[in-house]
């Protein structure tokens, strides 16, 4: 296959950036998107060029690294799939691809297509720990938790923190990612003693972060490499309004 | 955003109810009219239990507009630099057009009031006869106010789709069951509605009410 490929270049955080334009010829239908592009930084870097810096990790769809926007989808046009575990045969020969990082005031962007999403790390930090007692692993039936409740819970946990979420928002707003934490821990007993702390604060620090609002327009979840489902926001919604009635 | 669409979308189903009063007859449309302004007599002096409404209208109209561009506004700060490429995904029309068309919304309400309310748009303007109001305004050598007023209409549908289903959300509807119910709720509401409100004008159009 050979394709035209758009990439966002960017040498740091004040540097203006602009799409540039590469070829790449000879690329196995076989081979992950980051593969690709590791194609083409290889003969960057033989050409004395700077490589196209983007983030990964695990290249097994489980880390939540990989972030690039691809044709205006975050991580591309197969659903439920990470941009590492997205494949060359989802494109045909002779394709433009646009390559884009995520796009949001509070994920600043460091390079090319590397963003900061420490904004993430600050919502997760104001909800604070869960009183657990620690040590030895519990007995696991000394505390039960409905099955329906369980697996529910367990959807909510697989959210990997990518931002695709923030990427894909009309409003840029990180209210998914924010009702998947909170879903995750408020089906579960264990969660149950800081609940509506947990609510309030995180939901001041995704404001406080400089994300939008959001207007349940749902293209999140349409996104979202795990199916974060789009009822975890009315968990979040839920909880919000019985904590600041509690107030 | 969702308490002031509830009580907006409560306005909406009560006026499209009179609305229909349309079809029982002159006499009873314009007694309907003439009824809204003593409701509350004899405990509400005349006409006072019409600026009550338009009171608490105003400030849910003002309350979902200010919401709304408070929203807005968070929206575009959120995003300082845009995709050059932007793909439409989940692609919903409905939520895709809620800002704009709710501005559309506005200015047919405007245009409403001006038309049906104080007369000045009206061809007729008999405030004692509403019916002949009616009749006048939506005749068919005026097809463009029709047309403007279906095309509103039909804005307001879009808006109701997405708005309702919307609404519930944020007042935390939260399972995956109530989330169908939800949203052929809002389709409903929404369908109910338009239909509700575009009878009037094709009744007249084609001669039913005259």
């Amino acid at each position: 296959m050979n394709l035209t490929l758009r990439v966002w270049r960017q040498k740091g955080p004040q540097d203006k950036g602009r799409m540039v334009s590469y070829q790449v010829t000879d690329v196995s239908p076989d081979m992950s998107f980051l593969e690709m592009l590791d194609m083409l930084n290889e003969r960057l870097t033989l050409e004395g060029e700077e490589p196209v810096a983007f983030d990964h990790d695990c290249r097994e769809g489980i880390c939540g690294a990989c972030s690039m926007v691809i044709n205006g989808t975050a991580h591309g046009p197969q659903k439920l799939t990470t941009t590492c575990q997205l494949h060359m045969r989802t494109f045909s020969d002779g394709d433009t691809i646009d390559i884009e990082p995520w796009r949001a005031k509070a994920f600043p962007v460091i390079k090319d297509l590397v963003v900061n999403r420490g904004a993430f790390d600050k919502i997760i930090q104001a909800g604070g720990f869960i009183s657990a007692p620690t040590g030895s692993a519990p007995e696991a039936h000394s505390t039960p938790v409905p099955k329906a409740d369980a697996d529910e819970a367990f959807d909510a946990a697989t959210c990997i923190a990518c931002g695709a979420c923030v990427a894909a928002c009309p409003n840029g707003s990180g209210m998914l990612f924010t009702a998947a934490k909170i879903t995750h821990l408020g089906l579960l007993p264990q969660g149950q003693p800081e609940r509506d702390s947990r609510v309030v604060n995180m939901l001041a620090a995704h404001d406080e972060a400089g994300f939008g609002g959001c207007t349940n327009a749902g293209e999140c979840t349409a996104v979202c490499p795990k199916g974060i489902p789009l009822t975890t926001i009315g968990r979040l919604n839920r909880d919000f309004i019985k904590a600041s009635g509690k107030r | 955003m969702a308490v002031t669409g509830v009580l907006l979308v409560l306005f909406l189903v009560v006026h499209m109810l009179g609305n229909l009063k349309i079809f029982v007859g002159a006499a009873a449309f314009d007694h309907y009219a003439h009824w809204l302004r003593d409701l509350g007599s004899p405990l509400l002096p005349h006409t006072w239990y019409l600026w009550i409404q338009r009171a608490v209208l105003t400030f849910a109209v003002v309350g979902h507009i200010w919401a709304a561009t408070s929203l807005a506004l968070r929206a575009k700060a959120a995003r300082p630099v845009k995709y050059a490429h932007r793909a439409k995904v989940q692609g919903s029309y409905a939520a895709r057009t809620m800002r704009w068309g709710g501005v559309i919304i506005l200015l047919f309400v405007i245009y409403h009031i001006l038309d049906l309310t104080t007369g000045n748009l009206n061809p007729v303007a008999d405030k004692a006869h509403p019916y002949a109001n009616v009749v006048a305004d939506f005749a068919p050598g005026r097809w463009y106010v029709t047309l403007f007023y279906t095309l509103a209409i039909l804005s307001i549908g879009f808006h109701l789709r997405h708005g309702i289903f919307s609404a519930l959300r944020t007042l935390g509807q939260q399972t995956e069951k109530g989330q169908r119910r939800n949203r052929a709720i809002a389709l409903g509401v929404a369908v109910v509605l338009c239909a509700g409100y575009l009878s009037v004008p094709f009744a007249v159009l084609t001669g039913l009410v005259s």
